[in-house]
């Protein structure tokens, strides 16, 4: 027996990233907003940096990796079919609870690749439709950021940038020796107390959330702000598919909730906010007889085009002590290999996150994984050599969106409330892998440069499937996309979607300050386009 | 205070784990620094295997068939021995033995201390880290502009 809610005027599903923004801005139409998540509130003090075992903490409920975690707001995902493993965090908050916080924009070359370079699409927006949003967003995150980056337009910082500390002088004086670029990086962390939370104090432990409050994160930037705008937020409520009616419009949604009932909720708006995982999930779980091939897929491309950004990993270890596991892990980016440059047998580009240093059984573990640090005798000197002495950067790759890179259901694996699972299938392409090898060679030139010895390197990053990209994308052309340019269905006229599936290509950076940008501006278009919406 | 979980390893397993954690982290009385199959440290081991236990338990009792019984044989992981082969043919079980003693070991009060650490959550009380040396900039500004115009007549 399915129990009916009060219909709303608009249903949100996912609470992170997107959800939030879209949440906050259209809560000043005063329409009644509700939005589902899976997962639940996160408390500060619950996250590993308050405890003694704040290391061993971060390969538990605090892991990136969805299958590692198993816990009931999780789904599990097939990724046997890939070398790169999903990483995500499901909660209020989303991905934002666990991300580094390092929060590029996209570069304008991004959004015309088609135009500029003669591959995959151009978006159908541009830098400068985003561009008012990105600065909305930048204030409403608290973006910390050094004016005058020359590898983009100008850009205002919202507070003073990171630290350098001793590892962006060590790595920034060898970008110098090079003549490459580098620049402290733009970060959604608190470098001053703004908006009522907390300066950063280097507890070094972004990537397992931050007990400090200095990262931004959406459970603490703009839900507080929706909420007390009357926006509703339901926890632990998990939506198994969206219903349709006769005129292909969306009804509402069937959910599980906190206590496993069933329910349904009728919505005149329904946004999906899932990112690249999710959002095709729950399309392909809305198959019906209208939409035999899943919800809004007449295209057939729903699932199909997913991108990760592959990480190419390169570190090193130095003579002198850096910055070891104080301050945040980011710090610094180089955009010096963004750009195509043909000569380098690769299309398109990637950009460098510098970072610092690794606790005490990071250290060990990842040196005895590296053949740095033995078992037995030597085990002490070689963990004192490389302890705090450590420093790298990893490279986020541009991928290209290929259909075989697909999200789709696993016909076995089902969720805690027996909803059917995503499977994953990825190969790392031809024009990555190439952008891969130079990244990782570049690294290596770098560190050499800087005076490291003992470099290590990872390519592709296993653990490293941050960005979920693609799998929903933009377009004017409904036989190639699945929402238009201002993220409503093609199929669906009161169906959105406002998450990391739109994109239509992947760019070399960082994609959360983007997938907000493009959620406020769906939001706006939504606002400046109510009388008329599902014309 | 690290959370305390049931054991659910027999003895084999744990004489096992404590003769590894030894061959893997030894004690350094030069460096004051105690061994992996320190007391303390092992209890902590043996109630922090999580989410690893089932893995754990079968690589200890593995290991433990692999050496015929015989504790001796997994006292040295030097070339040639039971614990060198174990490492290579089982690389991702070998991870998972590293992590467990190494995220126990590198928290203890003593060892802490030792490596140079204050023997605390790094919440509340944080770090310090330099700004740096902010002229290091200098000539990348001075490069100037390298992003690509791209016209942006808006949407293509």
């Amino acid at each position: 027996m399915t129990a009916a809610n009060d219909p709303v005027d608009v249903l949100i599903i996912g609470g992170g990233a997107s959800g939030a923004a879209v949440a906050w801005s259209l809560a000043d139409t005063r329409m009644r907003i509700l939005c589902l998540e899976q997962g639940d509130w996160v408390k500060p003090t619950d996250f590993p940096s308050t405890g003694r075992d704040w290391e061993a903490r971060q390969f538990g409920d605090f892991s990136i990796s969805p299958n590692r975690r198993g816990l009931p707001e999780d789904y599990p995902i097939n990724e046997d079919d890939s070398p790169i493993k999903v990483a995500n965090f499901n909660g209020v908050g989303g991905g934002t609870i666990l991300y580094a916080g390092h929060f590029p924009r996209l570069h304008p070359s991004d959004f015309r690749v088609r135009t500029l370079d003669g591959v995959a699409d151009d978006w159908p927006i541009s830098y400068k439709t985003l561009e008012p949003f990105y600065a909305l967003n930048d204030r409403m995150t608290g973006v910390a950021a050094l004016e005058g980056d020359p590898s983009y337009p100008p850009k205002p910082a919202v507070m003073p940038p990171l630290p350098l500390g001793r590892t962006g002088a060590v790595l920034g004086g060898a970008m110098n020796e090079l003549g490459w670029h580098w620049w402290p990086s733009d970060a959604a962390i608190n470098t001053q107390t703004y908006e009522d939370r907390a300066a950063c104090i280097n507890l070094g432990h972004c990537l397992s959330g931050c007990a400090q409050g200095a990262k931004a994160t959406t459970d603490g930037t703009y839900w507080p702000l929706a909420i007390r705008a009357r926006v509703e937020l339901r926890t632990r409520c998990r939506v198994r598919r969206i219903e349709t009616d006769a005129d292909r419009m969306a009804t509402g949604a069937y959910y599980v909730d906190a206590d496993g009932v069933e329910r349904f909720q009728p919505a005149a708006i329904v946004i999906l906010a899932c990112n690249g995982i999710g959002t095709p999930r729950l399309l392909l779980n809305s198959a019906s007889e209208q939409f035999p091939d899943g919800l809004a897929n007449t295209s057939g491309i729903v699932g199909k085009n997913l991108m990760f950004h592959p990480y190419g990993q390169v570190r090193g270890h130095f003579d002198q002590r850096l910055d070891g596991y104080r301050g945040p892990r980011i710090g610094a980016w180089s955009m010096e290999f963004y750009e195509t440059d043909a000569s380098r047998g690769f299309l398109r580009g990637y950009c460098y996150q510098f970072s610092r240093g690794l606790g005490p059984v990071a250290t060990a573990v990842n040196g005895m994984a590296d053949g740095l640090i033995p078992w037995g005798e030597g085990h002490h000197a070689a963990f004192q050599r490389l302890f705090e002495n450590s420093a790298g950067m990893v490279s986020i790759c541009e991928d290209l969106p290929e259909e075989i890179n697909r999200v789709t259901l696993d016909p076995n694996l089902r969720d805690s409330d027996g909803i059917p699972a995503p499977k994953i299938t990825y190969r790392v392409g031809e024009n990555s892998q190439k952008m891969l090898d130079h990244s990782i060679a570049r690294g290596i030139e770098i560190l050499k440069t800087a005076g490291a010895h003992d470099i290590t390197i990872k390519s592709p990053m296993p653990a490293a499937g941050w960005h979920l990209l693609g799998t929903a994308r933009m377009g004017h052309d409904p036989k190639r996309s699945v929402v238009n340019d201002w993220g409503r269905s093609h199929d669906v006229r009161n169906l959105f979607i406002v998450d990391g599936s739109v994109f239509v290509t992947a760019g070399g950076v960082n994609p959360t300050s983007t997938i907000q940008a493009i959620a406020l501006h769906v939001a706006d278009q939504i606002k400046t386009r109510i009388h008329n919406l599902f014309d | 205070m690290i959370k305390s979980r049931a054991m659910p390893f027999d003895d084999a397993q744990r004489e096992t784990l404590r003769v590894i954690a030894a061959a893997m982290i030894p004690a350094s009385e030069a460096l004051h620094l105690p061994g992996a199959d320190d007391p303390v440290i092992l209890d902590d081991i043996l109630a922090s295997t999580g989410r690893d236990t089932k893995v754990l338990a079968d690589a200890l009792t593995m290991l433990h068939s692999a050496a015929a019984g015989e504790f001796a044989a997994l006292r040295s992981a030097g070339p040639g021995t039971v614990l060198e082969r174990f490492r290579t043919e089982n690389r991702s079980v070998a991870a998972i033995l590293e992590l467990v003693i190494a995220q126990c070991y590198y928290r203890d009060d003593r060892v802490m201390r030792a490596i140079g650490m204050e023997p605390r959550a790094p919440f509340p009380k944080g770090y310090d880290v330099e700004q740096g040396d902010w002229s290091l900039l200098d000539p990348v500004r001075a490069r100037g502009k390298i992003y690509r115009d791209v016209g942006e007549g808006e949407t293509p």
